[in-house]
C-alpha cells in the first residue's frame, strides 16, 4: 500500500472517528435530556402523590366531618322524637287512667243520681221502704239486711223492713245496746273489718249505717250479710251508705210527716164537716 | 247510623231506671221498661227490640220463665237475652244459659262494665 493510499484510510477512518464521535456525543446528550426529564417527571410525580393525598385527606375529613354533623343530628332528632313519643305515651296512659276513672265516677253518679231521684220520687212510706230496700239490694248487693226505725215513746229501734230475714224474727234494740243499739246512740257509722269472722248475724252485723237527720238519728241501716258475688265494698258503697244516710232519713221522715197530716187533715175535715153538718163529698 | 231499641224487664224501679241511664248513653237507642214477664210478652207484641235486659226474679212470671217462652218463639231466636240478677250462684249461671241466656251479669251492676257487654252484643264501637 503506498503512502497516499494509506493516508486517504487514515483520513477516512477519522472521518469515521469523527462521525461516530459525533454520533456519541449526540447519545450523550440524549441521555442527559432523557435523565433530565426523568428527574423532573418524577419531582412532578412526587408532588403530584403528595398533592393528591392532601387533598384526598381534605376530602375525607370534610365529609367525615358532614356525616359525623348529619348523625349528631339525626341523633338529636330521634332523642327528641323519642322524649315526645314517651311525652305522648305517658299522657296517653295518663288519659287512659282517667278516662276510667271518669267512667267510674260516671258510673257512681248514675248510682247516686237513680238512688237519689228514687228516694224521693214518692211520699208514700211503704214505697219509700221498698224503695230502700231496693236500693240496697240492687245497687249495694246486700242479702240479709234490715232497715231499724227508731219508736221514739219506747226509745227502741223497731224492724220497719227487711230482707233475707223475717222481720219478725229481729228483735227491738235499745239505744245503747249492742252494736246496733251503739250506732244509733253515737251516730257513727259501723264496718266489720273481717267479712270471713264467724258471727251471729243479729248481734254482730257487717255493716250498720245510722239514718240522720242533721245529728238526730231517726234509725239505723243494719246489713247482715252481703250475696255471694259481692265480697266486699268500694268507693261507690261508702258514697251511697253516705247518701242513704241522709236522703233516706229525710224521704223515711217526710214520708211519715205527710202521712201524720193526711191522717190529721182527714181528722180536721171530718171534724168540720161535722161541725157544719155538712157529709163528706164521696 | 243503626237505631237500637232495648227493652229492660224489671220489677225494681230502681234497677229500671239505672239500667236505662245506663243505655241512654248509646246513640240512638230507646229503652222500653217492662216490670215483669207478663208486662214484658206486652210490650214485646208488635215490637222489635235490638236486646233484652232480664231480671229473674219478678212477681207474676220470672225471668227464666220468659226467657225460654222467647227461645221458644223463632221471633225471639236472634234476639240477644242479657240476664241481670243478684242470683250469683253458678247453677243458676248455668241454668239461665242452657235456656238460651246470651249473657249472664249480677247485681250489684257496673253501669259502665254493662254496656261494654250490651256494645260486644251489638257490635257497636263508640
Amino acid at each position: 500500500m503506498s503512502i497516499e493510499e494509506k493516508d486517504i484510510k487514515e483520513a477516512e477512518l477519522f472521518k469515521k472517528v469523527e462521525e461516530f464521535l459525533q454520533v456519541f456525543k449526540k447519545g450523550e446528550e440524549f441521555t442527559h435530556e432523557l435523565l433530565k426529564e426523568n428527574e423532573r417527571l418524577r419531582f412532578k410525580i412526587v408532588k403530584l402523590e403528595e398533592d393528591l393525598r392532601s387533598n384526598k385527606k381534605h376530602v375525607d375529613n370534610s365529609q367525615v366531618n358532614l356525616l359525623k354533623n348529619t348523625i349528631a343530628q339525626l341523633e338529636e332528632e330521634k332523642n327528641y322524637i323519642v322524649n315526645k313519643f314517651k311525652e305522648v305515651e305517658s299522657e296517653n296512659k295518663d288519659f287512659a287512667a282517667r278516662y276510667v276513672e271518669v267512667e267510674e265516677e260516671n258510673n257512681n253518679l248514675a248510682n247516686l243520681y237513680v238512688a237519689s231521684y228514687q228516694l224521693h220520687s214518692t211520699l208514700d212510706i211503704h214505697e219509700v221502704l221498698k224503695i230502700v230496700v231496693e236500693i240496697i239490694i240492687n245497687l249495694i248487693g246486700a242479702e240479709k239486711f234490715s232497715l231499724m226505725i227508731l219508736d221514739e215513746d219506747v226509745n227502741e229501734l223497731v224492724a220497719a223492713a227487711s230482707e233475707g230475714i223475717d222481720k219478725g224474727e229481729i228483735p227491738n234494740v235499745k239505744i245503747g245496746i249492742g252494736v246496733v243499739g251503739n250506732v244509733a246512740k253515737t251516730g257513727e257509722n259501723f264496718f266489720e273489718k273481717d267479712f270471713e269472722k264467724k258471727r251471729d248475724e243479729l248481734k254482730e252485723p257487717l255493716v250498720c249505717i245510722p239514718l240522720k237527720i242533721k245529728e238526730h238519728v231517726i234509725g239505723v241501716l243494719v246489713i247482715y250479710s252481703l250475696l255471694m258475688q259481692k265480697k266486699g265494698f268500694n268507693r261507690v258503697d261508702f258514697e251511697l251508705f253516705s247518701m242513704l244516710a241522709g236522703h233516706a232519713a229525710t224521704a223515711i221522715f217526710s214520708s211519715r210527716l205527710y202521712a201524720q197530716s193526711e191522717r190529721k187533715l182527714s181528722t180536721i175535715q171530718g171534724f168540720i164537716e161535722l161541725l157544719s153538718g155538712k157529709p163528706k163529698p164521696k | 247510623m243503626s237505631s237500637y231499641n232495648f227493652l229492660v224487664v224489671d220489677d225494681s224501679p230502681t234497677m229500671r231506671q239505672l239500667i236505662t241511664f245506663a243505655l241512654k248513653r248509646i246513640h240512638n237507642s230507646q229503652v222500653t221498661e217492662a216490670n215483669d214477664g207478663v208486662d214484658a210478652l206486652k210490650k214485646l207484641s208488635g215490637n222489635k227490640f235490638s236486646l233484652i235486659l232480664l231480671d229473674i226474679n219478678m212477681p207474676l212470671m220470672d225471668g227464666l220463665k220468659l226467657l225460654s217462652i222467647l227461645r221458644g218463639n223463632p221471633s225471639y231466636n236472634d234476639v240477644p237475652i242479657i240476664i241481670i240478677t243478684t242470683e250469683g250462684a253458678d247453677v243458676d249461671r248455668e241454668k239461665a244459659l242452657k235456656l238460651g241466656a246470651n249473657a249472664y251479669v249480677t247485681k250489684p251492676i257496673q253501669t259502665n262494665e254493662l254496656l261494654k257487654v250490651v256494645k260486644e252484643f251489638l257490635k257497636i264501637n263508640e
